[in-house]
C-alpha cells in the first residue's frame, strides 16, 4: 500500500454565514475573504504539516492545483513542492498534480517536474489532471469542448520532451515550438510515475490504461458512493485486456480522522468536518460542469459531476451521515482501520490519499489526528496486496545517495577549504 | 418545415426547409431551432426558407473539425453552397447573427442583403454580456424574454422535467449543442468581428429587442456604427428571443430586404 497525507489547503477563516451570503467557493468567491497577512501562517502552518507527516513514514505527502478556489489555496502546487523538496529526506512529493492544458507552452511543466525531480533526488510522483470546470473553463477560460484535445497534445508534447535526447520541432494545433529541448530533464527513466486524477470521465479510464499510469478518483464523497465508479474503471481495465489488475493502478481520496476513540473522534473533528461540508464545497451548480467540457460518453454513463451536491445540499448531513455513509472515516484506530480495509479491498485500490487536514482543522489536531494514523492504523494496512508487492511502476524511485538540503560548510570551515 | 440533410466537406448537416419566395439562409442561435419553430413558419410564408443546424444541434452529428471562428464561417459558407444557392438574403440571430456577420465580413461580394436579429461577436467593456454556460435553466427566461413568466412556460411546455431519463437527455442535449456554441462564445462572446465588419457590403437590417437583457440594445448602436449604411428597427416589450415575442415584427424588418 502506498499511503500520501495530503492537504487541499483550505482557507480555515471562512465566516460561518459563507453559504447564506456568497454563491459559491470556487471561482468568483469574495476577494475581501482573503487575507494576505493572515495567509502567511496558513501557508506556513500547511507546510509544516506537510512536512511533520513527511516524517511519519507516510509513503507520499500531496499537493494539488486549484484557482481562485476557497478551499485550495494552491493555484501552484510546484511552489509548495519546492519548498517540501528542500525539507524532506524520503517520503515522496506527489504532485497531483499540474493541469497541463492550462501551462502555455506545457513544456513549462516538463521543465518544472523535472526540477522537482532533480531538487529531491527523483521523489516526484507527477499528476497531469485535465482539471475541474471550475479551474479550467471558468478560471483559466479554456473552451470546454476543446479542453480534452489541448490536455491531449499537452501530454505528447511533455512526454516527448522529456524522452527525446534532442532538440525536436513540435507543430501541433496548440503549440507551436521550433527547438523543444528541455534542460534539465529529471532523475527518473523513461520520466517520473504519473497519476491522473479523474471524476468519471471513460476517456480518462482509458487514457490511464493505455498509458500505464495511474487512476485516482478524488472524491470527497467517500468511498461507498465511489464503488459504482471505481467498478467501472476496473471493468474497463478487463475490457482493454490490461496485463494486470494491480491494485496501484488507482488511486483513491478519503477523508480520514483518527482519534483515541469513536467519541473522541466526533468531539474533536465534528466541527471542521462541518466546516470542510458546510462551506468549503458550497460551489455555485453553474461551474460545476460547463457544457462540452465532459464528453457525450461518459455523461450518458449517467456519472454526475461530483461537484453537483447530493440532493438536498451537504448541509443537511450531520456527523452521523457523513461517517455512516462513508464521506468521512473516523473514530478510533480501530474503527479507522476496519472502514480502511472495507475501503481497499471494495475498490480494489493500492494508493489512498489521506485528506487529513479537513476544513479549518488546527494544527495540533491535526497531528494528533495524523500521528496516531501512522503509528496505529497505517502499519497494519501496509501488505494488503503482498502479490502486487513489487509492483513499482506507479511509485517514484529516489536516488540511492541523496544530499541532505542546507549542509553547506559552516563559515570558518569555507575558509579553511577556499584557503588551502 | 421539413427536415433534410445536405452532405458538406466536415460533416453531414441537417436542415429545415419550407416556404416558398426568395431564397433566405437563418442561422440560428445557441438555443437551436426546431422544425416548429413559430418564427421559421412565418418566415416561410414569405420566403423559401433554409434553416441549417450548426453541427451537433437537434440530431444532427458533431463536428469535432469546426474548432474556431473561421472554420464556423467556412462551414456556413459551404452549407450555403451544398444546397445549391447563391446570394441568399442571409438571415442570424444571437450566435447565428455572429456567423452570418462573419460570413458577409469574409465575403462581402457573396452577400447582398443580411438581417442581423440581435447578434453576438462585439463585445463592450462597460456592457459585458451574461455568461450563459454558467446560467441555470432556472435562471434562462429572466434573461431572455422580455415576459419571463410566458417565456419559461414556452421554453418548459411539454418537459418532464422531474424525469431523471428527460434530464440525462437535457445534458447530453445541452453538452452537444452548448458545447458547440461555446467554441466561438466561450468565455467571452467575442472572436475579432469588430475588426472585419468594415468589409461587410450588404445592405443590412439589424433587429433588437428594446428589453434585450442578453445582449443589451446598446450593442446595436455599435454594429449600427461599424456598418455602413445599416439600419436599426428596434422592437418594444421583446427581450433577446425577439423573434419569438415578436414574431411579426422581425418577419417585417427582414421583409425590407426582399
Amino acid at each position: 500500500m502506498k499511503f500520501t497525507w495530503f492537504n487541499l489547503m483550505p482557507w480555515p477563516y471562512l465566516p460561518d454565514d459563507f453559504r447564506e451570503k456568497n454563491r459559491s467557493v470556487w471561482v468568483d468567491i469574495d476577494q475581501k475573504l482573503f487575507d494576505p497577512e493572515k495567509s502567511h501562517e496558513v501557508y506556513n502552518t500547511y507546510m509544516d504539516l506537510l512536512e511533520y507527516a513527511g516524517g511519519l513514514g507516510f509513503d507520499g505527502i500531496g499537493v494539488n492545483e486549484h484557482h481562485q478556489n476557497g478551499y485550495g489555496i494552491m493555484p501552484s502546487p510546484n511552489i509548495i513542492a519546492a519548498g517540501l523538496a528542500r525539507r524532506t529526506k524520503d517520503v515522496g512529493l506527489v504532485v497531483l498534480g499540474n493541469s497541463i492544458a492550462l501551462y502555455n507552452p506545457p513544456v513549462r511543466v516538463a521543465e518544472e517536474f523535472a526540477m522537482l525531480d532533480c531538487i529531491s533526488g527523483g521523489r516526484l510522483v507527477a499528476g497531469f489532471p485535465v482539471g475541474t470546470s471550475m479551474d479550467t473553463n471558468y478560471c483559466y477560460g479554456q473552451i470546454p469542448a476543446l479542453t480534452r484535445e489541448k490536455y491531449l497534445e499537452a501530454h505528447e508534447l511533455i512526454m516527448r520532451a522529456w524522452h527525446e535526447r534532442e532538440p525536436f520541432a513540435f507543430n501541433g494545433r496548440y503549440n507551436k515550438l521550433r527547438h523543444v529541448n528541455i534542460w534539465p530533464r529529471p532523475i527518473q527513466q523513461p520520466n517520473p510515475p504519473i497519476h491522473i486524477p479523474g471524476g468519471g470521465s471513460v476517456e480518462t479510464y482509458d487514457f490511464c490504461i493505455d498509458n500505464t499510469y495511474s487512476y485516482s478518483y478524488l472524491s470527497f464523497t467517500g468511498y461507498i458512493r465511489a464503488k459504482a465508479l471505481m467498478q467501472g474503471y476496473w471493468d474497463r481495465v478487463a475490457d482493454r485486456n490490461a496485463p494486470d489488475t494491480s491494485p496501484y493502478r488507482a488511486g483513491f481520496a478519503q477523508t480520514i480522522c483518527v482519534a483515541e476513540t469513536d467519541d473522541e473522534a466526533e468531539r474533536l473533528y465534528a466541527e471542521h468536518i462541518d466546516y470542510f461540508y458546510n462551506r468549503c464545497l458550497h460551489v455555485y451548480p453553474g461551474f460545476a460542469d460547463a457544457p462540452g467540457y465532459r464528453t457525450i460518453k461518459t455523461i450518458q454513463t449517467g456519472a454526475l459531476s461530483q461537484y453537483a451536491p447530493p440532493t438536498g445540499g451537504f448541509g443537511q448531513l450531520s456527523w452521523k451521515d457523513l461517517t455512516e455513509q462513508g464521506h468521512v472515516i473516523a473514530g478510533s484506530p480501530e474503527t479507522v482501520r476496519q472502514r480502511l480495509e472495507e475501503l481497499i479491498k471494495g475498490l480494489h485500490v493500492g494508493n489512498i490519499f489521506c485528506l487529513m487536514h479537513v476544513g479549518n482543522m488546527p494544527a495540533d489536531k491535526c497531528m494528533y489526528s495524523t500521528k496516531l494514523f501512522a503509528e496505529k492504523v497505517m502499519p497494519k494496512l501496509r501488505n494488503m496486496f503482498p502479490e502486487y508487492a513489487d509492483d513499482d511502476r506507479f511509485w517514484c524511485k529516489p536516488m540511492a545517495k541523496r544530499v541532505t538540503a542546507g549542509s553547506l560548510l559552516s563559515e570558518s570551515q569555507a575558509a579553511l577549504v577556499a584557503g588551502e | 418545415m421539413e427536415l433534410k440533410t445536405v452532405q458538406t466537406h466536415h460533416v453531414p448537416v441537417r436542415y429545415l426547409e419550407g416556404g416558398s419566395g426568395q431564397p433566405l439562409v437563418f442561422l440560428h442561435g445557441a438555443g437551436g431551432t426546431t422544425a416548429e419553430d413559430p418564427f421559421l413558419a412565418k418566415l416561410a410564408e414569405s420566403f423559401h426558407v433554409y434553416a441549417p443546424l450548426i453541427p451537433g444541434y437537434g440530431d444532427s452529428e458533431e463536428g469535432p473539425t469546426i474548432r474556431d471562428m473561421l472554420d464556423f464561417t467556412l462551414h456556413s459558407w459551404d452549407v450555403v453552397k451544398a444546397l445549391g444557392l447563391k446570394d441568399p438574403i442571409l438571415v442570424g440571430h444571437s450566435m447565428g447573427g455572429m456567423i452570418a456577420a462573419e460570413m458577409a465580413a469574409i465575403a462581402p461580394n457573396d452577400v447582398s442583403r443580411l438581417a442581423l436579429i440581435c447578434p453576438a461577436g462585439l463585445w463592450l467593456e462597460d456592457h459585458p454580456i451574461a455568461d450563459i454556460f454558467s446560467t441555470l435553466p432556472f435562471e434562462m427566461p429572466a434573461l431572455l424574454f422580455h415576459d419571463a413568466v410566458a417565456g419559461a412556460a414556452q421554453m418548459t411546455a411539454g418537459l418532464a422535467l422531474d424525469d431523471p431519463a428527460f434530464l440525462q437527455a437535457y445534458l447530453v442535449t445541452n453538452a452537444r449543442q452548448l458545447g458547440m456554441a461555446g467554441k466561438i462564445l466561450f468565455p467571452i462572446p467575442e472572436r475579432g468581428l469588430a475588426e472585419r465588419l468594415y468589409r461587410v457590403s450588404a445592405k443590412t437590417i439589424l433587429v433588437w429587442g428594446d428589453s434585450d437583457k442578453l445582449i443589451p440594445p446598446v450593442y446595436a448602436q455599435a454594429f449600427k456604427g461599424m456598418i455602413a449604411g445599416a439600419q436599426l428597427v428596434s422592437i418594444p416589450e421583446a427581450g433577446h428571443l425577439v423573434h419569438w415575442e415578436k414574431t411579426d415584427a422581425c418577419v417585417e424588418a427582414i421583409k425590407r430586404l426582399a
